[in-house]
């Protein structure tokens, strides 16, 4: 296993005003490694996962991804916020899935995955239209290119959504809680589909309440509560033989 | 004999059609149709407004409303931007611009630059670039307001999903939020455009010449020399002419966001 840590957070704080949602969080991913993290809502696990794209801005600690701090450049002793297209160059390597979905209403599927390799990376257009075309088909859905995401189910919004940040050629992936809107028959193709981006080999951090896909796929599995991690350890450890009360009384509300 | 309730519902029903009928019947009776014609519609007047009308009115009245609202959007989407920013001035400035232009009648917008303001600062404006600045500042009020409102209602995700994928906040804006702003805020624009097409027809304060006569005016200035309504009827109709379609337009621009994009399905198979 390599020593360089694709996620790595060390201390990291979080307050809205007054309210403080993470107490300290020290987290470690490595490349290829698929960790998911589950809690009650409330616990700041979606939080923890937008301060790693810092679309939340942490408050003290720190956080680095691939090797480079988030959101700020170190001279000496002192910190420097990024600008803001500094940080958009950074968050261009990390994909991000989201509970509802956010893909573009006024552009069709193809048009949805397209879009940033274009504007951002200024990729030349014919490439770009191949590549969503294939990632359109690996997500199983070919045939609905041209369909605006209104006229789309939404499980297969979501895939959707996965190929436009896959488009992106990211090198880690965060999703939150990616299936917790969908219809129940719905879930098993987006699992589906994140269960084979793992077996590709992509880094992932997933916040979700699906136990099933925490244990088969998952490589590590962190239980947070009240803005700290309770227990981390491989998903075997933490679902038959918790250490804490804590998460002996989450397991036996959710199994 | 009690009625059922259904049968008391027809019974009113009945009876609201037959009031119509009466008072259609009573105003179809009592009026002096020949006279009407005379005074509203006389084909003869009404055959001498055209081509006129069309060519040179009509035209115009398209162009100066164009030229007014081209200008408008640009300035309002400005303003709009300046209301959502950062920094307090640009918000103020926004602000007291909308309160001031949507406070005052086009009527005194079109006199101040029609004649102040060239006066003032000694300069000459040509009747076109006139009507563009007094239309577009009021007009630009409006559509400041209706953007703002429209870039508000975009879900706060859509900026972040944009974000996510590496645009910058400008990118996320000029891609994803505006585009998304003006398809919500469609209907009340076409409504600010219809606005325009008739305050354009305050141009009359500047003084015309002929070939710079739009609707109103043109209409106005047949009358002189007819002792009837009939080119004023005409030219009304003309500005119907302009404005349903309109509506229509912004409806059909509505309906077409939700319907699929056959072409791009089949270039992926392709």
């Amino acid at each position: 296993m390599s020593d360089r840590l694709m996620v790595k957070a060390e201390g990291v704080h979080k307050n809205f005003g007054r309210v403080e949602v993470l107490k300290g969080i020290d987290l470690e991913v490595r490349p290829g490694e698929v960790m998911c993290v589950i809690g009650p809502s409330g616990s700041g696990k979606s939080t923890f996962l937008r301060c790693i794209n810092h679309l939340e801005k942490v408050n003290a600690g720190k956080l680095w991804v691939d090797g480079e701090l988030v959101g700020y450049r170190q001279k000496g002793d002192k910190l420097y916020e990024l600008r803001d297209h500094e940080v958009a160059q950074k968050r261009r390597e990390i994909g991000m899935v989201f509970q509802k979905f956010n893909l573009f209403p006024h552009m069709t599927a193809l048009e949805n995955v397209m879009e940033a390799p274009i504007q951002v990376k200024k990729e030349p257009r014919g490439e770009v239209r191949e590549r969503a075309a294939e990632l359109l088909r690996q997500v199983g859905l070919s045939d609905k290119a041209g369909n605006y995401p209104a006229q789309l189910s939404g499980g297969q919004q979501q895939r959707v959504a996965i190929a436009r940040a896959l488009a992106m050629k990211p090198k880690l992936m965060l999703f939150d809680e990616p299936t917790s809107a969908l219809d129940p028959e719905l879930v098993g193709d987006v699992l589906g589909v994140m269960r084979q981006l793992a077996d590709e080999g992509m880094t992932m951090v997933v916040v979700t309440h699906e136990m099933g896909f925490a244990r088969e796929v998952g490589d590590s599995l962190v239980f947070m509560d009240g803005g700290v991690v309770v227990e981390q350890g491989t998903p075997r450890e933490v679902i038959t033989d918790p250490q804490h009360e804590r998460t002996k009384a989450f397991l036996a509300k959710v199994l | 004999m009690a009625l059922t309730r259904r049968q008391r519902r027809a019974a009113f029903r009945g009876a609201q059609y037959l009031l119509l009928v009466a008072v259609l019947l009573t105003l179809a009776f009592t009026a002096n149709w020949g006279e009407l014609q005379r005074g509203f519609f006389d084909l003869d007047v009404a055959a001498e407004q055209f081509p006129d009308i069309l060519s040179v009115a009509l035209v115009n009245t398209v162009v100066y409303t164009v030229v007014g609202f081209a200008f408008g959007a640009v300035l309002g989407l400005v303003l709009a931007l300046m209301r959502l920013s950062s920094v307090g001035p640009y918000r103020w400035i926004a602000a007291g611009y909308v309160e001031l232009f949507r406070g005052l009648p086009a009527l005194l917008v079109f006199i101040a630059f029609g004649f102040g303001v060239p006066i003032a600062f000694h300069i000459r404006f040509t009747t076109l670039s006139t009507v563009m600045l007094a239309l577009g500042l009021v007009g630009a009020a409006y559509i400041a307001e209706t953007l703002r409102s429209g870039i508000q209602a975009v879900p706060r995700g859509q900026v972040e999903a944009a974000r996510s994928l590496g645009m910058s906040q400008a990118r996320a804006m000029v891609s994803i939020v505006i585009p998304q702003a003006f398809r919500i805020v469609l209907p009340s624009l076409t409504n600010e455009l219809i606005l325009l097409v008739k305050d354009s027809s305050l141009v009359y304060l500047l003084g015309l010449t002929g070939a710079q006569y739009e609707l109103a005016k043109f209409g106005r200035d047949a009358m002189n020399t007819n002792p009837t309504l009939t080119p004023v009827v005409v030219s009304g109709l003309c500005y119907l002419v302009i404005t349903i379609p309109l509506s229509y337009l912004s409806r059909w621009l509505e309906r077409r966001g939700n319907a699929p994009k056959k072409d791009s399905a089949l270039e992926v198979q392709s």
